[in-house]
């Protein structure tokens, strides 16, 4: 049977965010020909129209309400409630941001429906969409299915492949104008506190410091060494704890989960509530005075030695090719 | 105020995970109060201490989590329901906010706290359906709560940058880290906890139906990571380490 598929598009400084792309090539799995809809809210919905198309999208709709122009929960609800009662979709895949958490369970329930959250993989059997999910913070794995109803899932950034951009492929892009009303939440002001790079979760690359960094102008060196590899900057509970950096940068079962493609691990032991967080990185490398730290066992690359002479080297050898 | 607070019985965070049958294995393993559900209790009792009122720590589970109900009434909540859903078959996020909502269904709330994500089963979702079904607002992941009268101010972490908003009762906030440091239980909050009111209700208690009974998603089964291959400790000094890894990274591992 086709199945109808709505992706809720996601939108950061004006572009399209790499963890809809991936949440497209989790539709494509489900929908057994059925139609992909993107959906599209607030400023710059129309620019990022066409990217949804080019990475597998049919077709978009897009409402540019200014009351979408900033995430709040009964304004994205109301949205979304609007275009699923007309179009009776099958499944909606979110990616599982700030807004995906957000939103998701809250339309589920108004829904009555199941949600999985935080997919990392999708397999199809017989017709049914199994998603694997990380369960203790990556200390194991569960796999499950949504039995009856609309079928929400969220992906988790980086883990699932978006398909490959095809510019030759068009669809339509409808606008459509939602009825918003009674908002209780009323955004005042946005600081931007990230450094290094921006979002962890969405890193392909990040340079992390542990108690090791020993203050807070020790992070300077991985800052630097982040921004040659365009990565972001992260941090280990015990940083965080003795105040080197915020806990915005945290990784680990308290804190942020990651899989970023290259995770640097610069003075920090590893202990097993980091390890959680970062373990599922496809590459690690882990730099650490003591040989036996137990950051070692889950490293692909070790060296032995003093993050504040090895960090500044390896930046300075790597923009001699990357910059 | 009438305050409640969501709580799970969590793993200890130092746990390793075992798998046996396709379960996790509980067998002689410690367990805590979800560390982010800490902070809301924490602050509910700080907003106790401000605008006076109650307490009441809600949990769902078997009757060891009655355990860390006591913990949260030492830390100075006033009340402990512990809802037992153990004759459901695989309650899943559905039916177990089902089953909270209606139990506070009848109830004159203000406010609700609860952690972010649970750091078990790490989906996030109970206390969010719940305010749905409440018909409440919801503000998810705070790092700052003030209520002057009617209005709310809340800061927000939305991925590292930090979102200044304003709301009004009745609401439902879930914590993150950075909120506030959760207090230790006291002696005497030990010895007083173990007066104070833990009331467990069953299903059958709960006005439910068949629908709201039925979860919605299923576990088919349960694993653990294959062992990660031993990793390259690199030999020589800084200089040759630092141009291998370099090497490495770019002709290897290709991630740069």
């Amino acid at each position: 049977m086709e199945k109808k598929v709505l992706v809720l598009g996601e939108i950061k400084d004006g572009n399209l965010r790499n963890v809809s792309l991936e949440a497209i090539a989790c539709a494509k799995q489900i929908r057994n020909d059925g139609e992909i809809t993107g959906v599209l809210f607030g400023n710059h919905a129309k620019d990022c129209a066409e990217t949804m198309i080019h990475y597998g999208a049919d077709r978009i709709l897009i409402a540019e309400n200014p009351e979408l122009s900033h995430y709040t929960t009964d304004a994205y609800t109301q949205a979304l409630m609007q275009i699923i009662n007309k179009e009776s979709p099958h499944a909606v895949v979110f990616g599982h941001t700030a807004k995906g958490k957000d939103l998701a369970p809250r339309l589920a329930a108004k829904l009555g429906v199941g949600l999985v959250s935080d997919a990392v993989e999708i397999e199809m059997n017989n017709g049914r969409a199994i998603y694997t999910r990380a369960i203790y913070s990556g200390k194991a794995f569960e796999r499950v299915t949504v039995t009856e109803g609309i079928e929400l899932v969220s992906v988790r950034p980086n883990n699932m492949k978006a398909l490959k951009k095809d510019t030759s492929r068009n669809g339509p892009v409808t606008a459509f104008d939602p009825e918003i009303k009674n908002l209780r939440t009323i955004v005042k002001e946005i600081v931007n506190k990230t450094r290094g790079g921006g979002d962890l979760s969405e890193a392909k690359i990040i340079v992390a410091g542990g108690r090791g960094v020993k203050s807070k102008e020790g992070f300077r060196p991985l800052e630097e060494l982040a921004e040659v590899l365009g990565g972001a900057v992260g941090a280990s509970r015990g940083a965080c704890d003795a105040e080197y950096c915020d806990y915005s940068m945290q990784i680990g079962q308290t804190g942020k989960v990651v899989t970023p493609d290259l995770y640097i691990a610069a003075g920090i032991s590893g202990a097993i509530q980091h390890l959680a967080g970062m373990s599922q990185s496809k590459i690690v490398v882990a730099i650490n005075k003591d040989p036996e730290a137990p950051i070692f066992d889950v490293a692909d690359y070790g060296i032995v030695g003093d993050l504040f002479d090895i960090v500044p080297k390896l930046t300075a050898e790597l923009k001699k090719i990357l910059v | 105020m009438n305050i409640y607070v969501l709580m799970k019985r969590t793993f200890d965070t130092e746990e390793k995970i075992i798998i046996r049958d396709g379960e996790v294995d509980k067998e002689g393993a410690e367990f805590i109060i979800n560390p982010y559900d800490e902070y809301a209790i924490e602050e509910a009792i700080v907003l106790r201490e401000a605008h006076g009122g109650e307490v009441t720590v809600i949990t769902v589970g078997d009757e060891d989590a009655q355990k860390e109900l006591r913990t949260a009434l030492a830390m100075g909540a006033d009340k402990a329901v512990l809802i037992n859903l153990e004759e459901l078959e695989g309650p899943d996020h559905f039916t177990i906010s089902e089953a909270i909502s209606s139990w506070l269904a009848d109830k004159d709330v203000d406010i609700i706290l609860g952690g972010n994500v649970a750091v078990d089963d790490g989906a996030g979702q109970v206390a969010s359906r719940v305010a749905e079904k409440l018909g409440i607002n919801q503000v998810t992941t705070i790092t700052e709560l003030t209520i002057e009268d009617e209005t709310v101010k809340i800061e927000r972490d939305v991925e590292g940058d930090i979102e200044k908003i304003e709301t009004t009762l009745p609401l439902l906030v879930t914590c993150q880290q950075g909120l506030n440091e959760p207090r230790y239980p006291s002696l005497p909050g030990i010895m007083k906890a173990k007066k104070k009111p833990l009331a467990n209700v069953g299903v059958n208690e709960l006005e439910m139906n068949e629908k709201e009974l039925t979860a919605k998603t299923k576990t088919i089964d349960r694993f653990l990571p294959p062992p990660k291959a031993k990793g390259k400790i690199l030999e020589g000094d800084i200089d040759q380490q630092v141009n291998e890894l370099v090497h490495l990274l770019k002709n290897e591992a290709k991630v740069i």
